[in-house]
C-alpha cells in the first residue's frame, strides 16, 4: 500500500485527522484567533448577552466567552495530552518491566496495578487531587495514579506473549544485553497496539480532566479552562445560559473529534474484524 | 466457585482494603495543612503555638507514621473511623445517612440503564447494519461523548428553570427530585452499556449453534429469544454489577450539580475543608462496597452458567 493511499482509503481518518488537526491549531494560534483577551476584566460589560459585540456573550467579570472557550482549547488539550502521554510511558515501562523480568517485581507492580483497579477510579482521582490541592498539575497527577495500570496490564500481556518467540531466545542464547533485547525487538512488536489504545483513550481523558476541574480539583481561575468555566457559569444558570452552553458544546465537539479519530485509527489497525 | 477459590477472593480482598487503607493513609499524612490546626479553627479557637501542640499530641499527630497507621487501623478495625472535622459527628453517622441516597439514586439510574440500553442493543445486534444500528450507534456515540456535568446542566435549565418542574435548589430527596439526576447519569452510563449488549449479542448471533438452528429451519424469533439472549445473559451480568460499582463511586458531578444529599457531593465538600477522617472514611467505605458487589457478580456467576459448577 502507497503512503498516499492511507488517506484515500480510510476516509473516516482523514476527516477527523484534519478536524483534530484544526482544534490542535486553534489550540497553537489562539491568541491569534481570539478577538479578546481572556484574561481582561470589564465589569460594566458583565453577564453581556451574545451579540454583535460579543459573540457568545461574557462572564460576570465581563470578560468574553468566546475567546475564554478559544483559550480553553490550550488549557484542555495541554492537560490531555500530557496526561495520555504520562499514562502512556508510566504504564506501558512498568508493564514492560512486570512481563520481561517476571517474579518478585511483577508481582508488586501487578498487586499494586490489581489494588487500583478493584476501586472506581473517580472516588480515588478526586481524594488525590483534593487532598494535594487544586490546580492543573496535580489533576494530571491524580489521573494518571489511577489510569496507568490499564497500560501496565497490557503492555505486559504482549510484552509474556512476545517473549516467548524464538527470536527472542536467539537474542538470550548470543548474549544480547537485556536493554537492547527490550528496546530492539520487545518494544517495536507491542507499541503500535498501546498507541491505539491511547489515541482512542483522549477523549475520555479529556472528560475526567474537565470533570475534575468542574468540581473545583483542577484548573483554577482565572484560567480559562471548559470544565471550571462550566462551574463558574452554574450559578447563573437562570440569568446567563451562555455561560454554560458554549463551554459545553466545545468539550462535546473536542470529545467527539478525538473520540471518532481513535475509533478510526482502532478499525485501521485492526485488520483482524474484516 | 469453590470454597477454595472463595477464600481466595477474601484473602485478595482483605489485602486490597488494607493496601489502600495504606494509601488513603498516607495520602492524607502527606497532604499539604496541618490537620490540628484545621480542626481548631474548624471549632472556632485561635491556633496559639501551645494549643496547637496539645491538640498534635491529643490526636497522635506527634508520633511516628507507622504507629500513627496502626493506631489508626485498630480503631477502623473496630468500627471506630473518628470524627469528622467539619461536620462534628462520627465518620460512620455521617456515612451511613449519606449512603441511601446515593443508594436510591444508582440504583434507579441502573433500572433506567436497563430500561434503554438492553432493547436498542438488542435491535442494533439484530439490525446490523441497517438504519436503525445506525441510529444506536450514533446515540451510543453522542452518549460517551458528552460530558455529564454539561448534560445535567442542561437537564437542568431545561426542566428546573424553564419548564419549573423540578427545584433547581434541590436538597431533597422525594421521587421528583430523584428523577433528573438519575437520567443524568443513565444516559452515559447506556450508551457504554448499549455497545456491550450490542458485542455481546453479537457474538452469540454468531456462534455455530444459531446458524445450525437456522439450517433446522427454527423460527427467527425462538433462536433470539431462547437461544441466544439467554446466552449473551452472562457476560452481560457482570458488566452490570461493575456498573453499579462505578455508579456507587461515580456519582460526585451529578450530585454536585443537583444539590443531592448523597456520598458523592459529601466528599466533595469533605475534601474542599480538609476533613481528613471523613475523606478516609468514603474511600475505605466505597472500596469495600465496590469489592462486595464484585465478589457477589462472580458468586452469581456460578449459579447462572451451570459449567462452573460441574468445574468444566
Amino acid at each position: 500500500m502507497k503512503k498516499s493511499n492511507i488517506f484515500v482509503k480510510n476516509k473516516q481518518f482523514t476527516i477527523f485527522l484534519i478536524l483534530a488537526l484544526v482544534v490542535v491549531g486553534i489550540a497553537i494560534f489562539a491568541p491569534y484567533i481570539a478577538p479578546m483577551d481572556p484574561y481582561e476584566t470589564v465589569m460594566t460589560e458583565s453577564l453581556q448577552e451574545p451579540g454583535d459585540k460579543y459573540i457568545c456573550g461574557t462572564d460576570k467579570l465581563g470578560r468574553d466567552v468566546l475567546s475564554r472557550v478559544i483559550f480553553g482549547t490550550r488549557t484542555s488539550l495541554t492537560m490531555t495530552l500530557c496526561l495520555v502521554a504520562v499514562i502512556f510511558i508510566i504504564g506501558t515501562t512498568l508493564g514492560i518491566i512486570a512481563g520481561f523480568f517476571g517474579g518478585m517485581i511483577d508481582q508488586v507492580i501487578m498487586r499494586i496495578a490489581d489494588m487500583m483497579i478493584s476501586f472506581p477510579g473517580m472516588v480515588l482521582a478526586i481524594a488525590i487531587a483534593g487532598m494535594l490541592g487544586p490546580n492543573v498539575v496535580n489533576a494530571v497527577i491524580a489521573i494518571a495514579a489511577v489510569s496507568w495500570t490499564k497500560y501496565a496490564r497490557l503492555a505486559r500481556s504482549m510484552v509474556l506473549k512476545i517473549r516467548k518467540n524464538l527470536y527472542i531466545e536467539a537474542a538470550v542464547i548470543t548474549g544480547t544485553k537485556k536493554i537492547n533485547i527490550i528496546l530492539k525487538y520487545v518494544v517495536p512488536n507491542m507499541i503500535t497496539t498501546v498507541i491505539v489504545t491511547a489515541a482512542t483513550d483522549i477523549g475520555s481523558m479529556m472528560l475526567e480532566l474537565a470533570g475534575l476541574s468542574f468540581l473545583g480539583f483542577g484548573a483554577t481561575a482565572p484560567t480559562p479552562e471548559w470544565g471550571l468555566m462550566l462551574n463558574e457559569g452554574r450559578a447563573y444558570i437562570s440569568k446567563a445560559p451562555w455561560l454554560m452552553i458554549y463551554p459545553g458544546i466545545a468539550i462535546m465537539i473536542v470529545v467527539i473529534i478525538f473520540n471518532m479519530l481513535g475509533d478510526s485509527i482502532r478499525d485501521m489497525m485492526d485488520t483482524r474484524q474484516e | 466457585m469453590s470454597k477454595k477459590q472463595l477464600g481466595k477472593r477474601l484473602i485478595q480482598i482483605v489485602i486490597v482494603l488494607f493496601g489502600i487503607s495504606f494509601f488513603t493513609f498516607g495520602l492524607t499524612y502527606l497532604s499539604p495543612g496541618d490537620p490540628a490546626e484545621i480542626m481548631l479553627t474548624e471549632c472556632g479557637n485561635l491556633p496559639t503555638p501551645e494549643l496547637l501542640e496539645q491538640t498534635r499530641h491529643e490526636l497522635g499527630l506527634d508520633q511516628p507514621f507507622l504507629v500513627q497507621y496502626t493506631n489508626w487501623l485498630g480503631k477502623m478495625l473496630k468500627g471506630d473511623m473518628g470524627h469528622s472535622y467539619s461536620m462534628k459527628v462520627p465518620v460512620i453517622d455521617k456515612l451511613k445517612t449519606c449512603f441511601w441516597p446515593t443508594l436510591q439514586l444508582a440504583l434507579l439510574s441502573l433500572l433506567i440503564m436497563i430500561i434503554i440500553s438492553i432493547p436498542l442493543g438488542i435491535l442494533s445486534a439484530v439490525y446490523r447494519n441497517k438504519w436503525i444500528d445506525y441510529i444506536v450507534r450514533a446515540f451510543t456515540f453522542i452518549g460517551v461523548s458528552i460530558p455529564n456535568f454539561w448534560l445535567g446542566l442542561i437537564l437542568l435549565s431545561i426542566f428546573g428553570v424553564k419548564l419549573r418542574w423540578v427545584s433547581v435548589a434541590g436538597g431533597t430527596t422525594d421521587l421528583k427530585s430523584v428523577i433528573l439526576p438519575a437520567v443524568t447519569l443513565a444516559i452515559a452510563m447506556s450508551a457504554k452499556y448499549t455497545r456491550q449488549v450490542r458485542t455481546a449479542v453479537l457474538e452469540e448471533l454468531n456462534q455455530d449453534y444459531v446458524t445450525g438452528a437456522r439450517m433446522r429451519g427454527i423460527k427467527e424469533s425462538t433462536i433470539l429469544w431462547g437461544h441466544v439472549l439467554p446466552n449473551a445473559t452472562l457476560p452481560l451480568v457482570t458488566l452490570l454489577g461493575l456498573s453499579l460499582g462505578n455508579l456507587l463511586g461515580g456519582t460526585a458531578v451529578v450530585e454536585i450539580i443537583y444539590n443531592w444529599p448523597g456520598m458523592g457531593s459529601m466528599a466533595v465538600k469533605a475534601i474542599s475543608c480538609r476533613d481528613y477522617p471523613l475523606v478516609q472514611g468514603y474511600v475505605l467505605w466505597i472500596a469495600l462496597l465496590y469489592m462486595g458487589i464484585n465478589l457477589i457478580v462472580d458468586l452469581s456467576y456460578y449459579y447462572l452458567d451451570p459449567r462452573l459448577k460441574e468445574g468444566v
